[in-house]
């Protein structure tokens, strides 16, 4: 503990976001530091790392104006913390925690710091509860449960903002009465992007909270944002006993933005030049979503992921899909078959979904119900391929109903439009699907 | 040992502290935080932090140890649960609550509890490094308590009744107390007398593994697959059903949801084999993936270190490890914090000789005690987008027993374990094979065979049906498609959330048995003339 603020002149490099500082008493790594340029701005800064007397700040901010003879930096002997009050509910910030609605900063009641620390394995809740989208996509053939992770994997130019807006609107807990309050963290966002998403989580009746960072606004401020969404949420989850599900969009971006970071910390480049850190840095944010044995609330996460060349293994979604629990994953070629939402069951995948079904959650033939849909429209997606090669006038009689009932699946099943079913309307849907072609459901 | 802290990187921190050896333990900073030398210069000492550095700052203390990383070994481990650096993960809630915060050191043993020691050495008796001296009830087995020390000593006294991990079993003549549990630095693999080929099946419970794959006690297996092919569910699986007396179980670098699951369901379910709770059998490891790197790294050595344990004690041990990728990611993550120079893809050098020096320390051996224990490893890998050129899959490759490849078209189709029969191996089939012959039924072999057969005359088979269409094939091709379906759907294929989960090399042969008959017969009907449309549909109506 320093009793007094440290302030030096003694920077000796500055690259990009970055800063070198010299002859630095007593530096603590991760400390928030106070940068001020020649005309009196001030931005916030964190010590990344330290050799000797030699400290390398990385600054949340503009840093075009600094220079080296008289930018100063003040040491504040503190870590990044976010300031948490009940009060917080309802109102929108910037990725540096500042208030973007105009309204005065509220009165923190505690500050913690934003890392967070991780949830002990022996004290969490295995999640079980069914939470309903209204797509039945989602809840008839890869359901969601409180607690759960699951990221929504897109391309450019598919309806990902339409699907999170959707799933916003419709989302119900099994106990009716309790609605979820939303932490929205925006990461580059464009302002098109902006409006759509404000428009939507105005319209939500139960509350929500947004972090949002702008395209063109600080690429530092993208690795913070999700942090103070995720530090919030744990907050309110776990302290005052909601239940929280927090959006994050678009982890493209924050991952571009640790790639920015890293470059210019002269780091050895991974895969796709990211670094090599880059599955534990995404874990210390998905893992934070979660139920704690004995506590009320939960943390469901929903991360958008937009794939960059629609590839499913570019690192991005790769190191995502291992650590989060399933993905839903949407397919340009179901967009042009006008299929909306454009959910492609088959790579999707609920890893908790066993959990969250059958009697006294959801229904009791859900698992039969989906195992079919499942299997049958593997099958008829697999004959495609043959049909392509021998025709449909080569094909068996069988084979030639398997292709019309995955036809009708992705016709009347998966797409919807902005209908909301429950999930008795998806799983009789499904059914009848199967009746009609009189396939067997054992 | 007193030092300075000098530079801190993420998990590396660098220290003015002499006089240390390399890999021994020191605590850094006033939190005292745990760490591990990982180089010595002539003035400087590199240590990784086993947690999280942030709010550490230059000049606080660094204070050697004087001795490595080690485990405590001793009963009441059976059924717990560690994190990396084996603290034990219930006393942290109980101690910190639901979040795990830093700097607090916890033993991984009960030194409170009493338990009943009975003696089988006496007062005169002459020991050494692993006699056993005596065992004490631990659940259904018998905790072999053996000798520690390195040279021969005499026994003076020796306990025969309640005791406390606090006090001494007895004495030697030199005055020296005999411990009830001692510690073993993680990096040395304990020792033995002799080691053997494995020759004895490890049955899984798993039809595609223990028929097609047959994995040996002591021997070792991969499972590569991209994300979403159920690796976490098939290491489960087999920790749940495998033929062993212990099960050391470490989720590396894995989701704190899927562990949570795993405990509850390990403290409901039942061992298949002796009906006694799976977790009575079963340690766990648990380093999520957003607990700190370099425990991590560490976490496998701390799990294989009290898999030996118990190994020494005669008994067969399973080490099944989720996922060896995250902690091959852990030790390049501090690789480069170290500034090393980093070989493939970013992993150091170093990557495969690590890897190989720890499968090796798998096997069948005669314990010091002249007891026979073994140790099987299976490990998961995951891949980076599936691909099996990456640098684990391959450094594994050289030295696993078995590979047993999850194939992400098998999972999309829902076709779980979604093994790929065509590129797994096992090198340990035939002779666990000729011991499938003796015990189950002397069938065994053959069948294998056939199932083998039947699933390479199918991919044929498919190649010419995309071609021709499936009404341009003959019927005896037909018969073979169709008899192939059913050993995928009915046989390869096992639900994990149904009873067909465990399927014992009783269920395995008897449903292979039933489909090659199956075949047989309606091969037979063929050639006297019925068609198959006729076959398949009399099938139906029965």
């Amino acid at each position: 503990m320093r009793l007094s603020e440290h302030t030096y002149r003694t920077i000796v490099t500055i690259a990009g976001p970055l800063l070198f500082v010299q002859k630095v008493v007593s530096a603590k790594i991760g400390e928030v530091v106070n940068v001020q340029t020649p005309e009196g701005r001030v931005m916030e800064g964190e010590v990344l790392d330290i050799q000797g007397d030699t400290v390398l700040i990385e600054v949340y901010g503009e840093t075009q104006g600094l220079d080296i003879e008289r930018t100063s930096v003040a040491f504040t002997d503190a870590i990044k913390k976010a300031p948490l009050s009940p009060d917080i509910v309802g109102r929108v910030f910037d990725g540096s925690f500042k208030p973007k609605d105009g309204a005065p900063m509220f009165i923190p009641e505690k500050r913690v710091p934003v890392t967070g620390a991780p949830i002990n394995p022996a004290a969490r809740d295995r999640p079980q509860d069914f939470i309903e989208t209204g797509f039945s996509a989602i809840d008839g053939l890869n359901t969601l449960v409180r607690g759960q992770k699951l990221p929504v994997f897109s391309c450019a130019g598919l309806p990902s903002k339409e699907i999170v807006a959707g799933i916003l609107k419709n989302s119900r807990l099994a106990d009716i009465e309790k609605g979820f309050i939303v932490i929205f963290a925006g990461l580059g966002l464009t302002f098109h992007e902006y409006s759509f998403y404000m428009k939507a989580l105005e319209d939500m009746k139960t509350g929500f909270i947004g972090f949002v960072n702008m395209a063109d606004e600080p690429v530092m401020e993208r690795l913070l944002a999700p942090r103070f969404a995720l530090t919030v949420a744990e907050y309110l989850a776990f302290e005052k006993g909601m239940d929280i599900l927090v959006i994050i969009t678009d982890i493209t971006n924050y991952c571009d933005a640790l790639r920015e970071i890293s470059t210019a910390r002269e780091e050895l480049p991974g895969r796709r030049g990211y670094p090599g850190y880059m599955y534990s840095d995404l874990a210390s944010l998905y893992e934070r979503a979660g139920r704690i044995h004995g506590l009320e609330g939960s943390v469901t996460m929903l991360p958008v992921v937009t794939m960059p060349e629609d590839d499913i293994t570019h690192p991005i979604p790769d190191l995502t899909g291992y650590i989060t629990e399933g993905q839903i994953v949407l397919s340009r070629e179901l967009l042009q078959k006008g299929i909306d939402p454009p959910i492609d069951v088959l790579p999707s995948l609920s890893r908790l979904m066993q959990k969250g079904i059958g009697e006294g959650l959801t229904r009791g033939d859900h698992r039969t119900v989906a195992n079919h849909l499942y299997k049958y429209y593997a099958k008829g997606r697999d004959l495609r391929r043959l049909e392509a090669i021998v025709g449909r006038d080569g094909m068996t009689k069988a084979d030639i109903m398997m292709l019309d009932f995955a036809d009708s699946f992705e016709r009347e099943f998966v797409s919807q439009g902005m209908t909301r079913r429950t999930v008795n309307e998806t799983l009789d849907t499904g059914l009848s699907i199967m009746k009609r072609f009189k396939l067997e459901i054992l | 040992m007193n030092g300075r802290i000098r530079g801190i990187s993420g998990p590396t921190v660098s220290a003015d502290l002499k006089g240390l050896k390399l890999y021994e333990r020191v605590y850094v900073g006033h939190d005292m935080l745990s760490g591990e030398v990982v180089r010595l210069e002539q003035d400087r000492a590199v240590i990784q932090v086993y947690e999280d550095t942030r709010g550490l700052a230059v000049d606080e203390p660094v204070k050697g140890v004087g001795r490595p990383l080690t485990v405590r070994l001793g009963p009441g481990l059976l059924s717990g649960m560690f994190d990396g650096l084996q603290r034990p993960l219930e006393s942290l809630r109980e101690d910190m609550g639901p979040f795990i915060w830093r700097g607090k050191e916890i033993y991984a043993l009960d030194y409170m509890k009493r338990w009943r020691f009975i003696p089988l050495v006496k007062a005169g008796d002459e020991v050494s490094f692993g006699t056993i001296m005596g065992y004490a009830e631990e659940g259904a087995f018998r905790h072999f308590i053996s000798c520690g020390c390195e040279d021969q000593r005499k026994i003076s006294s020796i306990v025969d009744g309640e005791v406390s991990l606090d006090e001494a079993l007895g004495e030697y003549e030199d005055g020296m107390e005999i411990p009830g549990c001692n510690e073993w630095p993680v990096r040395i693999p304990r020792p033995f007398r002799k080691k053997f080929a494995p020759t004895e099946p490890l049955v899984t419970g798993q039809r595609g593994i223990d028929f097609l794959f047959s994995l040996a006690r002591g021997g070792t297996a991969i499972f590569p697959g991209g994300f979403g092919t159920g690796k976490t569910i098939l290491e489960q699986s087999i920790a749940k059903f495998s033929d062993v007396d212990i099960v050391v179980y470490v989720g590396c670098g894995e989701r704190g949801n899927e562990m949570a699951d795993l405990i509850a369901e390990f403290k409901e379910l039942k061992d298949p084999w002796t009906g006694r709770r799976l977790m009575d059998r079963t340690i766990l490891v648990v380093n999520t993936s957003n607990m700190p790197v370099a425990a991590r790294e560490a976490s496998i050595y701390t799990a294989v270190t009290m898999a030996e344990y118990y190994r020494d004690m005669g008994y067969n041990v399973l080490l099944l490890a989720d996922s060896i990728s995250r902690w091959a990611e852990a030790l390049s993550e501090i690789s480069s914090s170290l500034e090393e120079m980093p070989g493939e893809e970013g992993y150091p050098t170093y990557l495969a000789s690590r890897l190989s020096s720890f499968f090796e320390r798998a096997g069948v051996v005669d314990t010091m005690s002249g007891k026979t224990g073994s140790l099987s490893m299976i490990l998961s890998v995951s891949p980076p987008g599936g691909d099996f050129t990456e640098p684990v899959t391959q450094a594994c490759l050289r030295t696993s027993g078995a590979f047993l490849m999850l194939d992400t078209s098998l999972a999309h189709r829902r076709h779980f374990p979604a093994i790929n029969w065509f590129q797994s191996y096992s090198l340990y089939g035939k002779d666990i094979t000729g011991h499938y012959c003796e015990k189950v039924s002397s069938e065994w072999g053959n069948l294998v065979q056939r199932c083998t057969e039947i699933l390479q005359e199918e991919e044929k088979l498919r190649e010419v049906a995309e071609i021709v269409g499936m009404e341009g094939l003959q019927d005896g091709d037909r018969l073979i498609m169709h008899v192939a379906e059913m050993i995928r759907m009915e046989f390869l294929a096992q639900n994990a959330y149904t009873d067909d989960a465990f399927s014992p090399p009783e269920k395995t042969l008897s449903i292979i048995n039933r489909i090659v008959d199956y075949h047989d017969r309606a091969a037979h009907r063929l050639n006297e003339g019925v068609s198959l449309d006729r076959i398949l549909d009399e099938e139906k109506m029965l």
